[in-house]
């Protein structure tokens, strides 16, 4: 709001932008989204701050109490405040947030589900730019639980065939960010375009590997910056695919191929075939093994003089405060991210250098969303952050035997 | 595909794989604070509506199903009604809210004060 004397509100559902497979909403399915923004809001901003107060005052003392120490690590945090009473509450109420989200956006999905497909398949018959391999295998760091609490994840389909995972993911992230990331959910992918033009002017990358690109939010917006680019975007799950495909041909994003490939095995494309390798809040979706083949795999592809970007929230550093990293724990535990928690306490830096650079190729920075600040908030951070969704981005980046970024580095 | 049996809410009720934390210690409680929060989103929703249908009665006179399902509010009206669910929402969490209250301020039972009261 530019408005100081305006109460901070979440932007109405009505704001986000249709696109060719948008569902419809009903004016009853927007007026759940707009609870549920209001609702995250509330809860991270007037109720949140009280998982900090419970800790200083009863949660810690308790501890030291019965331990004669302090919490070594987030997970000691983690279970003396699960004994807490208010810490119950507050998770029980956003654990709740979450499956309303669910139902609400697969309701609105479902209820309309064979004109969604019908819509998808006139951007999708005969196109070559929809790659389908129903011989890959949906990894088990996939499988394993339902990611986000989305029942049946990014792969499942309730009629063979059909979008609706991807239809279903798309309109709920208005609701779990507040429009945090503008009228496409895309405020990622608008971000990646702004920095690119800052930090290397002029520069026309030839082909990009988006590696777990889901329904396209991050790589619409870049095709469409590079429109002489070719932009080949993966992922292991087929109905959020076909999703991808139909949203990115009816946005104008012609220029992106979408194929169903798992990124630990590139072995169709040559060494050095990219000018771009980059994942958007994906690593935290894979596992321990498969992280750093996808890395060394993503570094064997990258061309000389390329970019290899990835985008997540902040790694647990050591000068990163216990309770906050237990903090930003929540969804590993609470919303079904298995491996968020192992991803986070990685030191990418020594991930990416044992994919192959060197340790003065990388670089870190900070990536806020890009969006119309007319209608769109921009993320809290601090206090009031909804940590582990905040529009806000940590980039682990670095460019491949590049003399001209290593010189503009220093 | 026209599949008219395919029963479109209850699929939307479909479980997430994975085991759902517990958060209370009677499962019960768990159970119905979900029932709750449905309750408490749904009176949003008919609020929200009852809304539409009054600003639309104001600028219209008489209204149709359909203006309700295609209406959208101008910034303004959007604002309000941002700030009514906002207003709404602190209404129904009061309980939870004042538990923040209560971790800043540790206070003594009134049983406590009415003792010291009878002394002072």
């Amino acid at each position: 709001m530019n408005d100081e004397s305006k109460l901070d509100v979440a932007p109405p559902y009505n704001a986000v932008a249709r696109h060719g497979v948008s569902p419809k909403a009903s004016h009853d399915e927007i007026a759940r989204f707009d609870f549920l923004a209001n609702f995250n809001k509330f809860m991270s901003g007037a109720l949140a701050p009280g998982n900090k107060l419970a800790y200083d005052v009863r949660v810690l003392p308790k501890f030291e109490k019965e331990h004669g120490r302090e919490p070594k690590d987030r997970f000691e945090i983690r279970r003396s405040m699960n004994d807490d009473p208010f810490h119950q509450f507050w998770s029980a109420l956003k654990r709740n947030s979450m499956e309303m989200r669910q139902q609400n956006g697969r309701a609105m999905v479902l209820r309309q589900i064979d004109e969604l497909n019908a819509k998808a398949r006139q951007y999708n018959e005969g196109r070559e730019t929809l790659e389908l391999h129903p011989e890959i295998e949906i990894p088990r760091y996939q499988s394993a639980v339902d990611i986000h609490c989305m029942p049946g994840s990014y792969h499942g389909e309730e009629h063979p065939g059909d979008i609706s995972a991807g239809a279903n993911y798309d309109c709920g992230i208005f609701a779990t960010t507040a429009g945090g990331l503008g009228a496409l959910s895309d405020g990622g992918g608008q971000a990646l375009v702004e920095w690119i033009r800052k930090t290397r002017p002029g520069w026309e990358p030839r082909r990009v590997l988006d590696i777990g690109c889901t329904v396209g939010h991050n790589i619409v917006p870049l095709a469409l910056a590079f429109p002489n680019c070719e932009f080949i975007a993966i992922d292991t799950a087929a109905p959020i695919l076909r999703y991808a495909h139909a949203r990115a041909q009816s946005l104008g994003a012609t220029n992106i191929r979408f194929i169903q490939a798992n990124a630990e095995d590139l072995s169709r494309w040559e060494n050095g075939s990219f000018d771009w390798v980059q994942t958007t809040m994906f690593l935290h979706e894979t596992s321990g093994k498969s992280l750093p083949r996808i890395l060394s795999e993503g570094y064997r592809v990258l061309a000389d003089d390329g970019l290899m970007l990835h985008l997540e929230q902040p790694e647990y550093h050591d000068g990163m405060p216990l309770f906050e990293q237990f903090l930003r724990d929540w969804d590993a535990f609470n919303n079904n991210e298995p491996f968020w928690s192992s991803m986070h306490s990685l030191d990418m830096k020594d991930e990416m250098v044992a994919a192959g650079f060197s340790s003065d190729e990388l670089f870190e920075t900070g990536v806020r969303a890009v969006v119309d600040r007319e209608i769109f908030p921009e993320a809290p951070t601090g206090e009031d952050e909804d940590h582990g969704r905040a529009a806000y981005w940590h980039a682990y980046g670095a460019w491949k035997n590049s003399s001209e970024m290593q010189e503009a580095a220093e | 595909m026209s599949d008219a049996a395919f029963d479109w809410m209850a699929a939307a009720n479909k479980k997430a794989k994975g085991k759902r934390p517990e958060y209370f210690a009677n499962p019960e409680d768990d159970r119905m604070l979900s029932i709750l929060m449905a309750v408490v989103g749904e009176v949003s929703v008919l609020r929200e509506r009852m809304d539409t249908v009054e600003r639309l009665l104001e600028t219209k006179g008489t209204i149709s199903r359909d203006d309700i399902e295609s209406y959208v509010p101008d910034k303004q009206a959007a604002y309000e009604r941002g700030a009514m669910i906002r207003e709404y929402i602190y209404r129904v969490m009061r309980g939870p809210h004042q538990m923040v209250d209560e971790l800043r301020q540790a206070e003594p039972p009134v049983e406590d004060v009415s003792r010291e009261l009878r002394e002072i």
